[in-house]
Formats: C-alpha cells, sequence, structure tokens
C-alpha cells in the first residue's frame, strides 16, 4: 500500500516539482504506518481545504509558516493552534508564524463561531502538521540512507545517529509540501506531548499590555482618514431632508456621503469626523413612525410573530395525566433581546486603489464577508480581499461586518484613501443585532419514583443567523437609495441547531416532544450571540429541572444523575458538586445554593455548574459568593486557555442573567449607552471562582468557548430560588424583579 | 488648530490640534500611543483610562486643551513588550485579558491606585475599578493581577 506508484498524493508532488529522490523517501517514511489507506472524511478542515501546503509552509532557510482560516477574538485560539502545529511538526512555538483569516492567503474556514475552531482547524492543522513531520523525516531518512525512526527530531533539525543532520527547510529546499491530506498518518501519541497541553502563555497578550498595535482600531495606514456614519434614529425612521453644504464646509471634512438614508462624514481627523458627523446629525430631519411593540414583554413579542412549527424530537409516546399516579409541572421561561455589547464599538478599514478593495476587519467570516462587500459594491469577488484584524472581543455576530461594508462605501467615494470608520458608542447599543427576545414552554410528568416520564418543550425564537450571507445583511445596504433585501433566514438543522441549540435535555427521556417555533423576523435586527439558544434554552431546561426534583422532594444533584446515562455527563456533575461541597452545604439566611449542567450544542463540551448567591430582597441585589464549574472539552491543548474561556462565560452570562435587557419604545431603542444597558461590574462579580477541568487525552477536541452561558444561568436561578424561595423564569433577574418578587 | 506641549510618559510633545480635541485622540492619533483605547466617549466604561498628575482620568472627557503641564501617564509608560513594568507583568503572569480591549485602560486605573496605596485590600481594589467594564469576563483574573503586582511592587519596597 504505502509503496504504491499510483498513489495521489505522490502524482501530485510530482507534478509540483519533486524528484525521483524525492518519491523513493516517501515510500520510506509512509512505510511506517501500514493503515490501509481509509476512503472517509479528512479530519476537520481538511474536508474543505485538502493540500497541505494551504496550511503549512516552510522556507529554505527553515521559517515555518501556518495558516488558519479562523480568527483570534480573544478567545486565544491563534495560541492553542500554534501550541497544535509546534506539538506535531516538532518545532518551537516561538519560529512559527500563524497566519489567520485572509481572503488572499488562508483557507476559508467559514465563520470562527460555534466554538467551532478547534475541532475545525485544530484538527486539521494536527493532521496536516504530522503529515508534513512524516514526510519530511522520510526524506531525510533518503538522504542519510538509513531508516526514518532511527532519526532524531528537534526543532525542525532531523539528525542521523552518526550526527548527519538536515532541517526541514533545507529538505524543501524552496519548494512546498502540495499533497493531499491522508488521515491515515498518525498523529503524535497525547503522552508524548509537550507543547499541546500545557498552558503556554497567549502570544497576543504582551502587546495588548504594553500599547502594541492590537487591533484593527490601531492601525494606522499612510494617508488614512476618518469616515463616520449617521444612522437614523430608529429602525423606521425616513430621511426628509438634510442639508450637507454646511457640514462639507467644516474644517477637516472631505466628503459628506448621502445614499438613500445612509449618511456619512470623511475627515482629515477622527475627532473632526465625530464633530462633523455630528453636525450632519443636527442637520438631518427624520420622520419617525411608530413600529416598534413598545412596552410588550419577551413573551408578547415573540408570540406576536409569524411562527413556523419545526418539531426536532418526537421519542416515546405522550403521556397524558390521566396516565400517571405521579404529578405534572408547566412553566414558562422568557429572555429578553440582550446585546453583543463590545467594550470596543466596531471598527474597519478599506482601501480602494488600482481597481482592488483591501479591507481590513473584525469580521467573524472573511469569506463570507468578500462575498456580501462584492454584491454590495457591485465588484468582482477577486477584486476584494478581506484580512482579519482583531477587534474588541465580538461574543457572535456584532457589528463587524456592517462597519466593515461602512467603510468600504466610503473607501468607493474616496479612492485611494484608507478609510477608517469606527462606530460610536450609540451606534454599537442602538444598531448591532442584537441576541432575541425568546419564550420557552415546558410541561413534564413525573412518575411516583420521582422520574420523568413526559417532557414536552417549545422554544419560540426569532433568527440566531443573519450573518452575511447577502448584502442585504450588512446594515448600510438596507439604507442605500436602492436598497438590498436582507436573506430570509432559516432555522439551522439540529443537533447544533439555532434557537433550538440546546432545546433538547441531555438526559434520558423515554417520551418526549421538542418544538422549534421558529421565527424569521423580528421588530428589532438579531443575529447569533453566544451560544444562541442554548442560553435560554438551558437556562429554561434547568431551572425546570430544579423545579421537578423540588415537587419529587429530591436533591437537585441527584435528580439530575438519575437522568443522565453518559458518563462523562455524570463526570462533570459529580465533580462540580464535590468541589463546590454540595453535599456538606449548610444553608445560611440570605444565601442559597444552585446547580445546573448541559453538554453545549449536545455534541460539544460537558458543563456543570455550581454556585452560591446571596440575596438582599429589599435592595434586589444578587452577589455570587463562589461559583465552580466543572468542564470536559476532550484533550485539552491549553488548559490555562480553557479556564479563561470558562471563567468569562460565568462572569458575562452572570452579567445577561442579571442586568441585561435592550428596552424600546414605539418608534426607538432606548438603551443606548452603558448607563442604559449596565453590566456587570467588580462589586459584582463573584467572590470566588473555580473551573475543575477533566482532560480526556485522545478524545476529540470539543468547543469551550459557549459551554458555561447556558449552566450559569440556571445555576443563578437555582439559587435564587433557594436563598429566598422566589422561582423566577423571566430574564433578567434584576433588581426590580426580585423586589417585586415576580 | 493650536500647538500644546504635553508631558506624556515623561517626554514633552508638541502637537497641534483643535482644543476640544479630547486627549484620548490626541494620545492615538498625533502621538501614536495605542494603550488607551476609544470605547464610549461617554466616561462610562474607562477603556481610555490614563493617569493625569497621578489620578486616574477617561481620557475621552479631557480635551487637550485643559491638560497644560499636568503629566500623563499611558500603559506605554509601564514598559515594553521586551522590558514589561511590574503591572505588564503581573497581567501577563495571570494571563489577564482576553479580548484585552478594556486591559490597558483597566491597568492605569490600578496604576493609580497602586501608586497611592501599595498594598490594597480586595475590597479596595474591587471599589477602586469599579468605574472600568470589561465584557470578556476576565475580572476575576484583572483582580489577581492587581494583586500580584502589589505583592512585587511591596518586595520591591522591602529591598530598596
Amino acid at each position: 500500500m504505502s509503496g504504491d506508484p499510483q498513489s495521489p498524493a505522490r502524482r501530485r508532488l510530482l507534478a509540483a516539482g519533486g524528484s525521483l529522490t524525492v518519491l523513493f523517501a516517501i515510500r520510506l517514511a509512509w512505510a511506517q504506518d501500514e493503515t490501509p489507506l481509509d476512503k472517509g472524511k479528512l479530519p476537520g478542515s481538511l474536508e474543505k481545504a485538502p493540500w497541505l501546503d494551504a496550511w503549512i509552509r516552510i522556507d529554505a532557510d527553515n521559517r515555518v509558516t501556518v495558516f488558519t482560516g479562523k480568527a483570534e477574538l480573544g478567545q486565544g485560539i491563534k495560541t492553542a493552534l500554534l501550541q497544535v502545529a509546534a506539538e506535531e511538526l516538532q518545532v518551537a512555538p516561538g519560529r512559527i508564524a500563524l497566519v489567520t483569516a485572509d481572503t488572499a492567503r488562508t483557507p476559508d474556514e467559514g465563520y470562527t463561531a460555534g466554538s467551532h475552531s478547534m475541532q475545525d482547524s485544530g484538527t486539521a492543522l494536527r493532521h496536516a502538521a504530522a503529515q508534513v513531520r512524516t514526510v519530511l523525516a522520510g526524506l531525510a531518512a533518503q538522504r542519510f540512507g538509513i531508516d526514518a525512526p532511527a532519526l532524531a527530531l528537534q526543532d525542525g533539525v532531523l539528525r542521523a545517529p552518526d550526527g548527519r543532520h538536515v532541517t526541514y527547510g533545507e529538505l524543501l529546499a524552496g519548494r512546498q509540501l502540495h499533497l493531499k491530506a491522508d488521515r491515515t498518518i498518525p498523529v503524535r501519541a497525547t503522552a508524548k506531548h509537550t507543547v499541546a497541553g500545557t498552558s503556554m502563555q497567549r502570544v497576543d497578550i504582551p502587546a495588548k499590555v504594553t500599547g502594541g498595535v492590537a487591533y484593527v482600531q490601531d492601525l494606522r495606514l499612510p494617508g488614512m482618514v476618518h469616515g463616520r456614519v449617521v444612522r437614523p434614529p430608529a429602525p423606521g425612521a425616513r430621511l426628509l431632508d438634510v442639508d450637507t453644504a454646511a457640514v462639507a464646509r467644516l474644517p477637516g471634512v472631505l466628503k459628506v456621503v448621502r445614499d438613500g438614508r445612509f449618511l456619512a462624514v470623511v475627515a482629515d481627523g477622527e475627532y473632526r469626523a465625530v464633530k462633523a458627523a455630528a453636525a450632519l446629525a443636527r442637520a438631518a430631519r427624520w420622520d419617525m413612525p411608530a413600529t416598534l411593540p413598545a412596552g410588550a414583554s419577551p413573551a408578547a413579542v415573540v408570540r406576536a410573530l409569524p411562527t413556523q412549527p419545526n418539531p426536532i424530537l418526537s421519542r416515546g409516546s405522550p403521556r397524558s395525566d390521566a396516565d400517571s399516579a405521579g404529578r405534572t409541572l408547566a412553566a414558562h421561561y422568557t429572555k429578553p433581546f440582550q446585546l453583543h455589547a463590545s467594550i470596543g464599538p466596531s471598527c474597519a478599514i478599506a482601501q480602494l486603489a488600482g481597481g482592488q478593495y483591501t479591507v481590513w476587519t473584525h469580521s467573524q467570516g472573511v469569506y463570507p464577508l468578500q462575498g456580501a462587500l462584492a454584491e454590495l459594491l457591485g465588484a468582482d469577488k477577486a477584486t476584494i480581499r478581506c484580512i482579519h484584524t482583531e477587534g474588541s472581543g465580538c461574543y457572535g455576530h456584532n457589528a463587524a461586518d456592517d462597519v466593515a461594508a461602512d467603510a468600504a462605501l466610503l473607501a468607493r467615494a474616496l479612492p485611494g484613501r484608507p478609510v477608517r470608520v469606527q462606530w460610536m458608542r450609540e451606534d454599537e447599543h442602538g444598531w448591532e443585532p442584537y441576541g432575541p427576545a425568546m419564550l420557552t414552554a415546558v410541561r413534564a410528568t413525573l412518575d411516583t419514583g420521582g422520574r420523568i416520564v413526559d417532557w414536552q418543550y417549545d422554544v419560540w425564537s426569532p433568527p440566531h443567523n443573519t450573518r452575511p450571507g447577502n448584502a442585504g445583511n450588512l446594515l448600510a445596504a438596507t439604507h442605500l437609495e436602492r436598497p438590498f433585501k436582507p436573506d430570509t433566514p432559516t432555522p439551522s438543522p439540529q443537533p447544533e441547531g439555532s434557537g433550538d441549540r440546546n432545546a433538547i435535555p441531555y438526559y434520558v427521556l423515554p417520551n418526549a416532544r421538542v418544538t422549534h417555533q421558529f421565527q424569521d423576523s423580528a421588530p428589532l435586527r438579531t443575529s447569533a450571540l453566544r451560544s444562541l439558544g442554548a442560553y435560554c434554552n438551558v437556562f429554561s431546561i434547568e431551572s425546570f429541572m430544579d423545579e421537578l426534583a423540588h415537587t419529587a422532594g429530591v436533591d437537585p444533584v441527584a435528580f439530575r444523575l438519575r437522568h443522565l446515562a453518559d458518563p462523562r455527563a455524570i463526570d462533570v456533575v459529580r465533580r462540580a458538586a464535590a468541589r463546590f461541597g454540595w453535599d456538606a452545604y449548610k444553608k445560611t439566611p440570605r444565601r442559597g445554593r444552585g446547580f445546573a449542567f448541559a453538554r453545549y450544542k449536545n455534541l460539544a463540551a460537558f458543563c456543570a455548574v455550581a454556585l452560591e448567591v446571596e440575596v438582599a430582597r429589599e435592595t434586589g441585589m444578587v452577589r455570587i459568593t463562589r461559583a465552580v464549574a466543572a468542564v470536559d472539552c476532550g484533550e485539552v491543548v491549553n488548559p490555562d486557555g480553557v479556564r479563561n474561556q470558562i471563567e468569562g462565560g460565568i462572569v458575562q452570562s452572570a452579567s445577561w442573567t442579571l442586568l441585561e435587557r435592550v428596552r424600546f419604545d414605539q418608534r426607538q431603542v432606548l438603551t443606548r449607552d452603558w448607563a442604559g444597558y449596565p453590566i456587570l461590574r467588580f462589586n459584582q462579580v463573584p467572590e470566588r471562582l473555580e473551573v475543575e477541568l477533566i482532560d480526556r487525552p485522545g478524545q476529540p477536541f470539543l468547543g469551550t468557548g459557549e459551554a458555561s452561558q447556558g449552566p450559569t444561568a440556571a445555576a443563578i436561578a437555582n439559587a435564587v430560588a433557594d436563598a429566598c424561595g422566589l422561582r423566577l423564569r423571566d430574564l433578567p433577574l434584576d433588581r426590580a424583579r426580585l423586589r417585586a418578587g415576580r | 488648530m493650536t500647538t500644546y506641549h504635553l508631558r506624556v510618559n515623561g517626554r514633552e510633545h508638541a502637537v497641534d490640534s483643535d482644543p476640544d480635541t479630547p486627549l484620548l485622540y490626541v494620545l492615538r492619533n498625533d502621538l501614536h500611543l495605542n494603550g488607551a483605547k476609544f470605547g464610549c466617549g461617554l466616561g462610562q466604561c474607562g477603556a481610555c483610562t490614563v493617569t493625569l498628575d497621578g489620578e486616574s482620568v477617561m481620557s475621552c472627557l479631557v480635551p487637550v486643551s485643559v491638560v497644560g503641564s499636568r503629566p500623563v501617564g499611558t500603559v506605554e509608560g509601564l514598559g515594553t513588550a521586551q522590558a514589561p513594568g511590574v503591572l505588564q507583568q503581573a497581567f501577563i503572569a495571570e494571563q489577564a485579558a482576553q479580548c484585552g480591549y478594556c486591559i490597558a485602560g483597566m491597568m492605569m486605573r490600578a496604576q493609580a491606585l497602586l501608586a497611592k496605596n501599595p498594598s490594597p485590600t480586595d475590597a479596595e481594589i474591587r471599589k477602586h475599578m469599579m468605574p472600568n467594564l470589561c465584557r470578556c469576563g476576565t475580572h476575576m483574573r484583572i483582580l489577581r493581577a492587581v494583586r500580584r503586582a502589589a505583592g512585587a511592587l511591596g518586595k520591591q519596597g522591602a529591598q530598596a
């Protein structure tokens, strides 16, 4: 098998400029592994981008460059991917340059979203790097006339027992391994790992703490000018008239753009652009029709929307109350519209030069953005290059793509000049696509033994994915004189789902019906916010599990364990309970404990959260005294990186859960700054926060970034109920609700 | 445009600016100091925090015309990536960043605290850091980093 002269990989290498020596060497390299070629899918993103030199290139001087289509969003993905590549290549991480999402240079890995990066890109790089190492070892063995296993490999240098040595770069001599990935090449045994599996420090942090050029906001290009967009005051606002002449005469103003209700200025200085935009806003007169359901609860908002019932689980047979000697419980839960609320408003730089657009963007998907911009600008895709450059954390589909469209439109209006656009705070709060309002209804029956014998669950949700997509999913495109129409959203299929993400409980339920009541529109623009529907679904399911446990008279942790079958799920539940000291817990006045569990998307990381809160009913203040999480995300590449993600997820989810809600009246969004839309501050973050990682060497990477969002919300609600007897089913569990007791 | 003479991180700079331009824009665009960030322009988030005469201020609210001769401190003044200062070392050691957009502001607010109170209690740190927002939820690590820096400064002081 390994010596098959017809091997497609060998033919391609020959086509790419290989020699007979190379061919012979590859046979030797592959002779180490006699596994028959598997015709199955290639690992991770190799399935979409199978050529090794799309992922790894090595220069003659032994410099290694690794390419990924995923982007750094502050989740530490650069570091984890470097670790994976370094481990398999056996090259020091510091000697590897990593190129992230760039339409001119990297594989198309779609969006950096859904906790997929390690599964997609990490897995691809691991296998590609292992193959590169194996092929190069074969070449070295051939050169030295020895067997490949006799070679010692250290930091990209292969050494024969007699001291002769050669580097990766010397072996390739400027050629690249244009070979197709082969899934049968073995990766390094986890037990031998020295780089992967360690808490290597993040490569991006030194620049971030010393004022380096770390973000797209920090780029300064020669001749760069500054744009600001004046958004309509409300989604339904119509521009009656605007006097642009006075604004055009302001100091430093280079251009005033009006296209439909898209209004913008470009100036030679950033603050001059800010001032000119404020003047332009004052110069515009708008008609603001009443288009929004003012004062409506999230339940009323979503109930009023057209709904497509989409059954996603039908197991066993429904049991009516009459069948059961036990008890039936039912409840509704809701979540309001919520913000991504990046600390840094979205930013992009675009330049049109020589018929080519270059866009520096913190979009989660440079390739999809390239397509959307091509449609918006009426340009060929090949004339647009999108380069990912880090921005402020986005936590999903925020305004990153929208501001890239703004910058591209202004670059077209001012050819030659790089145009930097950053949104103002009130634009980010007012116009980013929100996490949608949601409603869930759950009804379950317990048998006399305290087991769930029937489960019925419905989730109503507007779309969680309105990413570009087409040009109409870019905000500015909908404001132009000749507007683009947004795509009609469709539900994402299970098991990942969208609004129905994690709507199917991970518990053993013999009779269960789950329906996704999908809604393709909402009164406000909505899209993907970290964990999508999982946040509200896990909040609902795990709150209800506590209500059922209470009714059954069973400890909530024991109640969960009796409905779990997966040993890994059982393990995280037990470990979180043990670390928290669940069984020995002594309740004190005003304080209570809460527990929750979910496996993200029912296929990614397992996460259980146990926490204690202190509730002051008179002020409505909820303080988390201690939180503990146990997490199993398969094989761990960077333990501290996983802890950082879980800790951050818990604190962010606590903020959503205790404080956050977009408010609006009939005409406009009212929560346009941090005073109107507060988020958690240092006084309310947990006193203590501990993360216990369960490493599973050799198991596939399971996405972690969104795993703690849902469990944290339910654990807080359960702890509040334990502390003061108040079962709150509507998010957020804010001070007003705590004081009012509903 | 008026010429202003600013003392930033111990160095004198002459900049031509409109008088109402907030210090933040001058630091970033005229002096090319990236540390202070635009977050809200409203003094609500602290991403733009710098020190002015040793006090932490939100530079998005301070017009350049009122700075005068008072010394301005930004995160660039604490050290470099090659030779990080005590506070920077502490943030690196604790890996106290996710996206990191708020972090330079966090560090400058902490710097103002530690300059006055080298061994703050946990409650004092939390109270002092209240004005600054972090969306990634890195708070626990930020608190640890400030405590670590305080400890390191304490040791330096003891040796001095």
